[in-house]
């Protein structure tokens, strides 16, 4: 039991840190570093296009991993209780 | 844009929520079904609700209006909002479902087995929506008043009229489809008349966006700051409002609230291109309107103009009026629930029936915040649905978070945190309000408490948890393997403790 909170907290947490490296690198990248913050592609301003758009299929592709990930941890808690 | 058109959209949107609320009342019979939609509802369906629900006059009209006057720095409203549900996914969303409580006041009672717990929850909820209700109000009286040229106060009271209309007649089982439906159609009314804005704009040669795109705040530092606390608060906030946990009772399962909540992030993206776009295409074409929350509803008329431009503003009008009608009913539901279970049950009024205490729950829920927003409070909408972000971060995040993984947490430590993140996030939330702030570094670190207040009710519930005389509750041991392992084990989850039956 405690092994099954333990690698669910392991995941989560996993999940907040990458969240929290890329997002948060992004402000300071986009207040410190003058270049990235007036690059544009196709005359759009690099920060719209991440912030805009990028951002949100970086959310969903998080969240699915998570999902499969803590549905497989379930999967073999199950299986080793069931076993008992 | 012609009064006449206006009024069709509004009216026919007020109409069409009506009715679907009197089509969920004929199925909606007993207590059970009124607050929780009897917990019977599909991950698609819930999905949408949630959607519908959470995409309020802030995400509608208020962030394209910050980013017509601010610039980039304002996308961070919408990508925290939905972060917000990232994180709420990882954290709460299957333990929650799987405590078995209906409302948040119920998850404080079964996790720290304390009354006061319990009671200081039932206050933080009433505070956080009332909060996050008032801009609504706002929000509609902008929107009648832009697209007919009537009061202010008018609109307010239309969308208090019809919500009060839904919540009294079918509670969250009619809300459930309302709210599916107004997802969809939020949807279409910010995304059909944006294609229509496109195709002038690359008409008009499709001038370049880049020399709009510099946000106009000056000093960097204080900028800096209100980004990551504005961060902070929309991450750790969402999982705190009292509107969004309430629906995820209505999961049947934790697997299915995850699912539920992977379908939401995908609605709330797509959805969060849109005013975006809106507030760049407003920097462009109607930098006069910056300071204002009304570029969404202005855009289609000036842009476009004759009778296309007028019924593109009509379908929006029509799409901010389901935002205000969606996120009201919800959070009027979880209000009036908290409100009827603890404080109308609670007291003289004990004997009625829990359905009438509901009924006088939601009429309090409305009148309160309709009053604080006829009274003239005047935020932009997107900042003061922010505030209440930053108090639902300092308070319910910590108790939720640790309360589900951190077996240590007594009441008294939780007592403890929601006292002094309540206060110090509250206060934050008067000042901005009552007071003219400036762009200072007292100011901003006022206008975005979450930064320093969050931090403080985490630390202190830890610290007191520890360090306190409080002893840790005697059947937390089962509570978390109930929180935590699937449905379908047979093992020992304690008595069915958290739901309160009514």
């Amino acid at each position: 039991m405690a092994s099954l909170i333990r690698s669910q907290l392991r995941l989560a947490l996993l999940v907040i840190a990458v969240l929290g490296v890329v997002v948060a690198a992004l402000p300071a990248l986009f207040t410190l570093v003058p270049g990235v913050r007036e690059a544009a592609i196709g005359g759009v301003p690099l920060p719209w296009i991440v912030l805009g758009f990028l951002v949100y299929p970086l959310l969903l592709g998080l969240g699915w991993f998570y999902v499969r990930q803590a549905e497989r941890t379930e999967h073999d808690f199950s299986d080793l209780v069931e076993r008992d | 844009m012609n009064p006449g058109v206006g009024w069709a959209a509004i009216a026919t949107v007020s109409v069409a929520t009506a009715a679907i609320g009197a089509f969920g009342l004929r199925i909606s019979r007993t207590t059970s079904d009124f607050y929780v939609a009897s917990r019977s509802v599909g991950p698609k369906l819930n999905a949408s609700a949630i959607g519908g629900e959470y995409l309020s006059a802030a995400s509608f009209l208020g962030i394209a209006g910050l980013i017509l006057t601010y610039g980039a720095d304002m996308l961070w409203y919408p990508v925290g909002w939905t972060a917000g549900y990232l994180v709420l996914l990882v954290l709460v969303a299957a333990p929650l479902r799987r405590s078995g409580a209906y409302t948040l006041p119920d998850f404080a009672q079964a996790r720290l087995e304390s009354i006061a717990v319990r009671r200081m929850s039932s206050l933080l909820v009433c505070l956080i929506g009332w909060l996050y209700l008032m801009p609504q109000f706002q929000g509609a009286g902008i929107t009648v008043q832009t697209v007919t040229g009537a009061p202010r106060w008018l609109g307010g009271v239309v969308v208090a009229v019809v919500v009060l209309f839904n919540a009294v007649a079918g509670g969250m089982r009619s809300i459930t489809f309302v709210q599916a439906f107004q997802y969809w159609l939020k949807l279409t009314a910010i995304t059909l008349p944006l294609i229509f804005l496109l195709m002038v704009w690359h008409g008009d040669g499709s001038p370049s966006l880049a020399a709009t795109a510099q946000p106009v705040a000056a000093d960097r530092g204080p900028a800096l700051y209100s980004t990551y606390s504005l961060i902070l608060a929309t991450f750790l906030g969402t999982m705190g409002l009292p509107h969004v946990l309430v629906r995820f009772y209505t999961n049947p399962d934790g697997r299915q609230a995850r699912r539920t909540t992977l379908a939401v992030l995908a609605l709330l993206g797509l959805f969060y291109v849109m005013p975006a776009i809106y507030g760049a295409l407003g920097r462009l074409y109607t930098p006069d309107l910056a300071g204002r929350d009304t570029v969404v509803l202005e855009l289609p008329g000036r842009m476009i103009g004759g009778v296309g431009g007028d019924a593109l503003g009509a379908l929006v009008a029509a799409g901010a009026f389901a935002a205000f009608l969606s996120t009201c009913s919800g959070l009027t539901v979880s209000v009036a629930g908290v409100l009827s279970q603890d404080l109308v049950s609670r007291s003289r009024l004990g004997v009625l029936r829990g359905v009438t205490a509901f009924r006088l729950g939601a009429v309090a829920a409305v009148l309160v915040p309709l009053g604080l927003a006829l009274a003239g409070a005047d935020v932009p909408v997107a900042n003061a649905v922010g505030l209440a972000f930053a108090v639902a971060a300092s308070t319910f995040c910590p108790l939720l978070v640790l309360g589900i993984w951190w077996r240590g947490l007594t009441a008294a430590g939780a007592l403890a945190g929601l006292a002094v993140g309540g206060t110090l996030s509250g206060f934050a939330v008067v000042v901005t309000i009552v007071a003219d702030l400036d762009s200072g570094w007292l100011d901003t670190l006022l206008a975005q408490p979450a930064a320093w207040s969050v931090p403080a009710a985490f630390v202190t519930m830890v610290c007191v948890s520890v360090y306190g005389r409080g002893r840790v509750p005697a059947g937390v041991a089962r509570l978390m393997v109930r929180l935590h392992t699937p449905e379908h084990l047979d093992v020992d989850r304690g008595p069915e403790a958290a739901a309160h039956h009514r």
